[in-house]
């Protein structure tokens, strides 16, 4: 194989933008055997307070970065470019794990996806969540990164997840530096897919996020967090803060979530299954949330299955409908790991395998 | 002349248990502070997205990737790499089983591997062998395979139990 010899740089100011060419090769002048980090300037806050100052000096070409394996592979392919980034990493405060099932449990951001897992009281009495943490990449990446960082994931495509060179190939797309969705060229929406496994989750759990800025904080739901738009795909300012999420406490309710990957070992959901039902004393369901993740933009609520489920004994006429339902709702698009079809006809069996995970019998 | 930010900056920490200084520019990760400012090879450069596992490093014990951690974060912190693993008492126990069962080919995952594996030994001296799969899913061997690897692993967790532990004859070389 031979290496090409890529050009020396011409006195430039070091700033390279995408606009400009080449930004691997541009500022340096050998050969390009590494893809490397942009440039930008590193902040490390030790308290919540001032991290939304410094976020809101750097003004929108700021970004918070808790563990860095979303943002540091999407700035090494110059899909996110910020100028600033503020590092939550060492802010205590933001690595806490508080109360239990009674009270509801209050998790930081900042709290690693490992600790999660291996939280004593989330295991005893949140068992789905720390199992469906357990589903998310690798232990070493998990060592590194945070529940926030998994809620705030970057949406994904096949034609966004690329080198810059491969984008460039292709004359990029509408989520950065482009202007036309390659799954759907016709399309004025992107269509790029959430695919963090906690965030139908905590959607069908009803969990709480409390976000901070310099203007104050406030909470909002986890399903009022999400937006069905694969550019702009959180209600959130881009100066907020994401301090923590609220489990509800336990009160008869239930939950699961399954997964759909091609390795077991290691992968990004292409579809992902959270249920929660609410219970009455004899065994009917008083309240349903089925939330389908890894086939749009944002979480999906599928209200038809919740509908089908309500008011009866979860039996398998019940889940057969519900199935169903989901069925008819998912409709994934060619842009992700295995055919959008299959992935369709997959929503059907694993909404049954979550529903039959959470019967008595 | 334009204006340019040339700086580098100047951390202290430990590495492989000695105090030390470098400087580098500041954009810069740890995966290339290691080989580039302190010319240690041992951390292997792979896919450079955290998909593959070779640059894995130990901060304060835990292991994360080096690709994805900037050399920054090191400051004040304790890093092992693979080049820390053996003592002048000779090699590793785990850096010997790779060796014994044949648990390396080419060699180029067998760092990030054999520093994965130390972290799981830590927490757990005796690992099933779905602990051992599990701890080592993101670390990825393009040659061959993963068998003789899992079996160093357990190789090495008996020897530092003190116990020997018998492997298949034909997962063994050169031991005779």
């Amino acid at each position: 194989m031979k290496l090409s010899r890529a050009p020396l740089a011409e006195g430039g100011d070091g700033r390279e933008t995408a606009a400009r060419g080449d930004p691997f090769v541009k500022a340096r002048g050998i050969y390009t055997v590494m893809m490397r980090l942009p440039k930008f300037e590193y902040r490390v806050p030790r308290e919540i307070k001032d991290a939304a100052r410094m976020m809101a000096d750097a003004g929108p070409q700021g970004q918070f970065v808790a563990g860095g394996t979303d943002l540091y592979p999407n700035m090494k392919r110059r899909q996110q470019t910020p100028k600033t980034v503020i590092s939550v990493g060492r802010i205590a405060e933001l690595n806490r794990i508080e109360g239990d099932g009674e009270s509801g449990v209050r998790i930081g951001a900042g709290v690693s996806l490992t600790d999660l897992c291996e939280h004593p009281v989330v295991n005893r009495d949140y068992p789905m969540v720390a199992a469906a943490a357990r589903t998310i990449s690798t232990p070493v990446l998990r060592n590194m990164g945070t529940v926030g960082g998994n809620l705030l994931l970057d949406t994904r495509c096949n034609y966004y997840d690329q080198n810059y060179e491969w984008r460039k190939g292709v004359n990029f797309c509408m989520k950065k530096d482009g202007d036309v969705c390659w799954v759907a060229p016709r399309s004025s929406k992107c269509w790029a897919v959430q695919s963090a496994d906690l965030v139908p989750l905590m959607v069908a759990l009803g969990a709480r996020v409390r976000l901070v800025s310099t203007v104050g904080e406030r909470e909002v739901t986890a399903e009022g967090l999400y937006n069905d738009d694969g550019i702009d795909y959180l209600h959130k300012r881009p100066d907020e803060l994401l301090a923590d999420i609220r489990l509800p406490p336990l009160n008869g309710w239930r939950a699961v979530y399954r997964k759909l990957r091609r390795r077991d070992a290691f992968d990004f959901p292409v579809l992902g299954v959270a249920v929660r039902l609410d219970m009455g004393e004899d065994g009917t369901v008083k309240a349903a949330k089925l939330i389908l993740g890894g086939i749009a933009p944002a979480p999906l609520a599928v209200r038809e299955a919740e509908a089908a489920l309500v008011g009866a004994r979860l039996d398998p006429e019940r889940i057969a409908a519900a199935a169903e339902a989901c069925y008819v709702k998912a409709r994934p698009l060619d842009n992700t790991d295995f055919i959008m079809n299959w992935r369709k006809q997959m929503a059907r069996i694993y909404v049954t395998r979550a529903l039959e995970a959470l019967r008595d019998d | 002349m334009p204006e340019r930010t040339k700086q580098k900056t100047h951390i202290e920490f430990t590495l492989n248990g000695e105090a030390v200084e470098v400087a580098f520019a500041p954009h810069k990760t740890l995966l290339e502070v290691l080989r580039e400012d302190l010319n240690l090879m041992g951390t292997k450069h792979g896919c450079e997205l955290g998909e593959c596992g070779t640059c894995a490093v130990l901060v304060n014990g835990r292991s994360a990737l080096s690709c994805l951690v900037l050399g920054l974060e090191a400051e004040g912190r304790s890093v092992e790499t693979v080049e820390g693993m053996a003592s002048p008492a000779g090699l590793h126990p785990l850096q010997e089983t790779f060796a014994d069962t044949g648990a390396a080919q080419c060699g180029y995952c067998t760092p990030g591997f054999l520093l994965v594996a130390k972290e799981l030994l830590a927490a757990n001296p005796r690992p099933t062998r779905e602990e051992i799969k599990e701890a080592l899913c993101g670390n990825l061997c393009r040659c061959t395979g993963y068998i003789k690897i899992y079996e160093a692993v357990e190789l090495a967790a008996a020897r530092m139990r003190g116990e020997e532990l018998e492997l298949p004859r034909e997962a063994v070389y050169g031991l005779d």
